[in-house]
Formats: C-alpha cells, sequence, structure tokens
C-alpha cells in the first residue's frame, strides 16, 4: 500500500465513523484539527484500522501517535514486518 | 455473525435508506440492513442513522429502555445493542450510568438512573473486581465465603432494581480474563484467579435461578469464539473496554436476544426443508434407498446431527414443521420408511410438501399452526430458495447456511433464534399439544359441527388464583402472547407477584383439558380496582392460540364475573388496544355482552368497554368446571 493508499483508509474510516464524508486526512493531520475526533472516537478509529488492515497497533503505539503521518508510517512497518 | 447473509453494497443502501422521505419504509430499510452481516463500523453508521428516526415514527418496533451499570466502559457496545434491537423488533433506548457508580445511582433517587426509568437493567460487572479480596493461598472454604459475599452483594443490587425502580435484571456472567498461574492444575487450586472467576460464575447462576433473573452468558460466549475475540488486553488498557470493540455487534445481538425473549419475540416454530437439508440428496429423484441418511456416512452424519438438533427444540417447546418443493406422497413416505430418520412424521405439527412457492407455503404453516410469520425460521440448503423467502416474507428468519452440511446445526444454534427466559412444564409438553391439536382438527373437519365437537371432547377448565407455582408460567404467558392479548401489556414475574399479593386485585389462571390431553395453563386474567367505586378493570388476559375456539373466553369471563362480584364488584370495564397482532379478538368483548364506552382519548383504534355485574347472565359452554 501505498502511504496515500493509506491514507485514504483512514479518512473513509474517520468519515465513516464521524459521519463527515469531507474528512481528508494529511500526514500532518493533528486528532485537534479534526472536529469531534475526541479520545472515545480514537479509540473506536484506532479498533476500525485494526480491523479494516488486520493489523494489531500495539498500547505503546497507540499512546505516542502525534500526528496521521506517524499512524502511516505504523502502519507501514506492520504490514512490511513478517508475519 | 455468520448466519446473517453477507452485506451488499451496504454504503449504497444506507444512503438510499437515509434519504428515503418516508419513515415506515426507511425503517424497514434499515431494519433490512439489521438482517445482514455487519461489521463494527456499519454497525456504527447504521445505528447512527436509526438515531434519525424520532420514536414516535418507530411504528411496529417494540419500544425498551435499557440501562447499562457496569464497572468498565461500555459506550462503544451501544450501536451494536440498539442494532441487535432493531434486527428483533425492538427500538432500545439506552442508558449508561456514572462510571463505576453503579451503586450510587441505583440508591440515589435523583440520580439519572432513576429518571430514565429503565425497564430492563444490565448489571456488567469486571471480575477482577470480584474476586480482588480472594488470595492464591485461599482456602476452598475461604474462597466460597468471600464468593458469597460478591453474590449476595450482586442479589442486594438486583433487589433493588427490581424494588425500587420496577426494572427486569440481566446479569452478565464474569469474562474470565485472568491469567493461568498453575496450567491444568489450576482447576485443583480453589483461590488461584481462573478458578475463583469460574467458580463464582456458577454461584452467579444459582442465584440468578433462584431470583428469577436472566443471565447474559458472556462467560460461554467467549469460550464459543474464544477470549482473544472478546477481550482484548490492549483495548482494555488503552480505554478500560472489557469487551473488544470487534465483540460488540455478537455482544449487542446476546442482549437484544434475551430482551426479545422477554418480550415474545423469540422464534417459536422451526420450518425444514428435506432434500439437502434433512438428508442428503433428492428423494423424488434417488428414492427413499438413495438418500444419504445416517451412521457411517460422513454426510449422511451431519444430516442426522441437523435432525437429532430438531428433536431437542422439539423436546424444549419448539414447534417442527416442514416446507419443501417435492410430491407430498414421496416425502412422507422417507418419513414412514427410512430406517435411519431420527425425526418422524409425528413430530412434524404441520407439513407441507408441494411445487408452489415456499413463500406461501409458509404463510399457510404459520396460519396452520396460528403462529405469526415472524415466529418462523426457514432452514433451507437452497441459497436461491433462501434469498425468495428474505425478500417476500422479511418477517420470517433464514439462516444463512454454509456449503458445507458439517456446519448446519451450527449456524443454527449459533443465531440463537429460540432464546428462552424460562422451561416451564408447559414448554415440556408443547409437542404432544400441538399433535393433540391436529387430532382434533382432523376430528372436527371429520365431524364437520362444531358443536357436536365441542360437546365430544369432554372439556373441563381447572382454576383458581395465581399461585406461586404458577407465575413463570403466568409471566411467561403474559409476554409471549400477542393475539388474545387485548391490551398488550407486559409484566415481568416480580410485578405479577405483586399484583397477585395485592387485595383489591383478581389474578386468575385457567387450565383447559380434555379428552384428548391436558393443554397446560392456557389462560390468564389480571382484574384491577378502576376509577370509582365499585369499578374493576381487565387490565389484562391472554390465551394461548391453542385453545382459541374451544369457548373458553365464555368460560373464563363467567368465573371472573363470579370473583367480581365475591369481591364486591358491580361494573367491570375492558378496553381493547389495537396491535399488529390482536385483530382476532377485536370483537371480543361485544361477544361477551359488554357494552361500548365513549372513546378514550388515547391510542387510536382504542375501545372501551363496561358490563354491569348484575345485568350478566353467565354463557353457557360445553366447558365443566374444576376449581382448584
Amino acid at each position: 500500500m501505498t502511504d496515500q493508499e493509506i491514507l485514504d483508509t483512514l479518512s473513509r474510516t474517520l468519515g465513516d465513523l464521524l459521519a463527515d464524508d469531507s474528512i481528508a486526512l494529511q500526514m500532518t493531520t493533528r486528532r485537534s484539527d479534526v472536529p469531534g475526533w475526541d479520545s472515545f472516537s480514537y479509540i473506536n478509529f484506532i479498533a476500525a484500522v485494526e480491523m479494516e488492515l488486520g493489523i494489531r497497533f500495539g498500547v505503546a503505539d497507540v499512546e505516542s501517535f502525534e500526528n496521521v503521518g506517524a499512524i502511516v508510517r505504523r502502519i507501514q512497518a506492520l504490514k512490511s514486518a513478517p508475519k | 455473525m455468520q448466519w446473517l447473509p453477507a452485506a451488499v453494497n451496504f454504503r449504497e443502501t444506507l444512503r438510499a435508506a437515509q434519504s428515503d422521505p418516508a419513515w415506515p419504509s426507511r425503517l424497514a430499510r434499515l431494519a433490512g440492513l439489521s438482517r445482514q452481516r455487519l461489521g463494527y463500523l456499519e454497525v456504527i453508521q447504521l445505528d447512527r442513522a436509526l438515531a434519525a428516526v424520532p420514536a414516535d415514527a418507530r411504528t411496529g418496533l417494540t419500544p425498551v429502555r435499557l440501562a447499562v451499570l457496569a464497572s468498565s466502559t461500555v459506550d462503544h457496545l451501544l450501536p451494536g445493542i440498539r442494532i441487535a434491537g432493531l434486527r428483533r423488533g425492538l427500538s432500545v433506548e439506552t442508558h449508561i450510568g456514572t462510571y463505576g457508580q453503579y451503586r450510587q445511582d441505583l440508591l440515589d433517587p435523583s440520580s439519572s438512573l432513576h429518571g430514565f426509568r429503565p425497564q430492563v437493567i444490565l448489571f456488567a460487572i469486571a471480575a477482577r473486581e470480584a474476586i480482588a479480596s480472594i488470595d492464591v493461598t485461599a482456602s476452598s472454604e475461604e474462597t466460597d465465603r468471600r464468593l458469597d459475599q460478591t453474590v449476595d452483594d450482586l442479589r442486594s443490587l438486583w433487589r433493588e432494581a427490581r424494588g425500587t425502580l420496577k426494572a427486569t435484571v440481566i446479569q452478565q456472567t464474569f469474562l474470565n480474563t485472568a491469567k493461568s498461574l498453575f496450567g491444568s492444575y489450576e482447576r485443583l487450586v480453589p483461590g488461584a484467579p481462573l478458578q475463583a472467576i469460574h467458580r463464582l460464575n456458577e454461584r452467579l447462576a444459582r442465584a440468578a435461578a433462584a431470583d428469577g433473573v436472566a443471565l447474559l452468558d458472556v462467560a460461554y460466549a467467549s469460550e464459543r469464539q474464544g477470549l482473544d475475540f472478546w477481550f482484548d488486553e490492549t483495548r482494555w488498557l488503552q480505554g478500560k473496554l472489557e469487551i473488544a470493540p470487534q465483540a460488540a455487534p455478537l455482544y449487542g445481538e446476546w442482549l437484544a436476544r434475551i430482551v426479545a425473549a422477554q418480550r415474545g419475540l423469540s422464534k417459536k416454530c422451526l420450518v425444514l426443508d428435506l432434500d439437502n437439508t434433512l438428508w442428503g440428496g433428492v428423494v423424488g429423484d434417488d428414492g427413499i434407498d438413495g438418500i444419504v441418511l445416517g451412521e457411517g456416512n460422513p454426510t449422511g452424519e451431519a444430516h442426522l446431527a441437523l435432525q437429532r438438533y430438531a428433536k431437542h427444540l422439539k423436546e424444549r417447546g419448539i414447534v417442527l414443521a416442514v416446507c419443501s418443493k417435492n410430491d407430498p406422497k414421496i416425502a412422507e413416505e422417507a418419513f414412514a420408511g427410512h430406517p435411519e430418520m431420527v425425526l418422524r412424521r409425528s413430530d412434524i405439527a404441520c407439513f407441507v410438501a408441494n411445487w408452489e412457492p415456499k413463500s406461501g407455503n409458509l404463510r399457510r404453516i404459520a396460519a396452520e399452526l396460528n403462529l405469526g410469520l415472524d415466529s418462523l425460521v426457514f432452514v433451507d440448503d437452497n441459497p436461491a430458495e433462501r434469498a425468495a423467502v428474505r425478500g417476500e416474507l422479511p418477517m420470517v428468519a433464514v439462516p444463512e447456511l454454509p456449503e458445507d452440511v458439517a456446519g448446519y446445526t451450527r449456524c443454527v444454534a449459533d443465531a440463537g433464534y429460540f432464546e428462552a427466559v424460562a422451561f416451564t412444564a408447559e414448554d415440556q409438553q408443547r409437542a404432544e399439544q400441538y399433535a393433540a391439536n391436529a387430532s382434533r382438527d382432523a376430528e372436527m373437519r371429520s365431524s364437520g359441527n362444531l358443536q357436536d365437537f365441542l360437546a365430544g371432547l369432554s372439556m373441563t377448565v381447572s382454576f383458581g388464583a395465581v399461585r406461586d407455582v404458577d407465575l413463570a408460567r403466568v409471566a411467561q404467558l403474559i409476554n409471549k402472547t400477542n393475539q388474545f392479548n387485548p391490551t398488550t401489556r407486559r409484566y415481568s414475574p416480580e410485578e405479577v407477584k405483586a399484583l397477585c399479593a395485592d387485595p383489591a386485585c383478581i389474578a386468575l389462571q385457567f387450565r383447559l383439558l380434555d379428552r384428548l390431553g391436558d393443554n397446560g395453563l392456557v389462560s390468564a386474567m389480571i382484574l384491577r380496582p378502576g376509577a370509582g367505586s365499585g369499578i374493576l378493570c381487565v387490565d389484562t388476559w391472554v390465551m394461548s392460540c391453542r385453545v382459541f375456539g374451544r369457548e373458553l373466553e365464555f368460560e373464563a369471563m363467567n368465573i371472573a364475573v363470579e370473583a367480581a362480584r365475591a369481591l364486591g364488584a358491580r361494573t367491570l370495564h375492558a378496553e381493547y388496544i389495537p396491535s399488529p397482532k390482536n385483530g382476532v379478538i377485536q370483537d371480543l368483548y361485544a361477544n361477551l355482552g359488554f357494552q361500548p364506552l365513549p372513546a378514550p382519548q388515547a391510542a387510536a383504534g382504542s375501545t372501551n368497554w363496561q358490563l354491569p355485574l348484575d345485568e350478566y347472565r353467565p354463557r353457557s359452554t360445553h366447558i365443566a368446571r374444576s376449581p382448584q
């Protein structure tokens, strides 16, 4: 998956979650930039992304995502890691 | 939830539903989506679309106010609960207690919980709290003593919920997330956490049985799907989610099954296809000797397993029917002539084999058994037949059987169509009663004269006040009966008990016996004081559809009038509130000699009636009396 494909998946997932089709996440987007992306919908988002992409974030990962770019990089790493 | 068909074009279908301007058809589209296999995110989206439908536009759904009192985060479970409710004809309004404050919420009459007026309260407590005080070195006695304290504490919460809030209680079993300390030796160490939680669940079940509390058995569910599916350590650490998000739709389904069962919305009849469902092959082509069924052949054993399961369901009171595209003579011969058949022809209450579309045949089965179409489950191996029935009759449950016949039984079992909240003597006899009904119908057809038929049945009504021993069955009847139910009021067993104990009320139960068998406790009536002296109201009156047309309503009213007079009443009041299912008795009170009263402002179509007791002349019936 390219970074853009992952961004598209994340945008669609968050858009479905928050009922907002206009959401277009960038690598630099922070949670505070998106209205309604509170801590509860963040957990929902992480869970939905895991189910969508078939990956598992670690508990430390989840705490430390400073922006969407960090999530994309982590997904790339998880996807390329040997199963 | 593999028994639900896969969602097709979820996004587009949801959008189309959301832009439907008419509430009834929008609701029908959303309900249709709820009957498809949906993921976590899809359930959240569907729930949001449902939330846009105002409560007064949710016609046809039974409203339920459900409070979840939990010691962990449960917010993420609510969409799954509401959507599973929609799947089962419920409109579920939810309330979550203050995080970790369920005790205070219960005890404080000014809490938002009390303001919500819940009809159902679910207690969802994490096991780690419940066993916190148990040391791994604790003896068996010490462990049990502490577990009993935990259970006693829960029972006092149950009492509070039922007594003060008049709510029905559902208690979640404890998800056993403890880690093994000893390996297989664990079972021999009473104080080890894994074992302590196991023992706790056993004690919880005993308390629930004693108190009449329903259990939401997530402990069993986690054995069924695997603990890792239900519990995710990361989510627990991240947000104290005891139930993993991926399990949320299934959790909602398990809970909604119980809530629906308490309201009489469980399925009642299993309708089975024959060829390639009950046996392998096509009996019309292959002949009785050619079908694959029985021991010694893996496919034959798989079909046999489904037959055994159906037989077990029949033994617990589920009605069986057959709906098959077949020559009726050949189909019946397979039942009589194949030595490996577990199901006998006499197990099948309604047997329809012809070449007509199955949707019409299912209508016929429902009509002959006097059941609603939404009480039917239709099991067919043929995807085209399943799709046709789902399209024509969306209210009939049609499990999406897997390709492999080995999975048929599991699919039907996992779907949880027949969730129970009680298991009474009547349930155990139901199959025989349906069989006896079939022979009564046959006799009536042959006698041709209703009066002769009724006279020949030698009927006796055994009746009296509702006793403690009758409570479970009376509550079941009140909550399951949809047709002969003029007010469709539902009461929990504890509410029924309270009404029975009230000296101003009359609570009667009626059993009907006849030459062909004991029909069991088939009717109950509750009279409450009305507005004005000397007035009693028929608050609730229910009768099993098994005894329709037997004049029991007349004899029951004769008995009720005598009881009302004995209590000093001069007038009976009654009301008929139309529901989608009780049209069959819209003329009940007129037929019983009641006089119409001016229509109330209440629900549209409701009628009110009165019966001056000094004018009442008992109706003569073919039913003899046997007071208990």
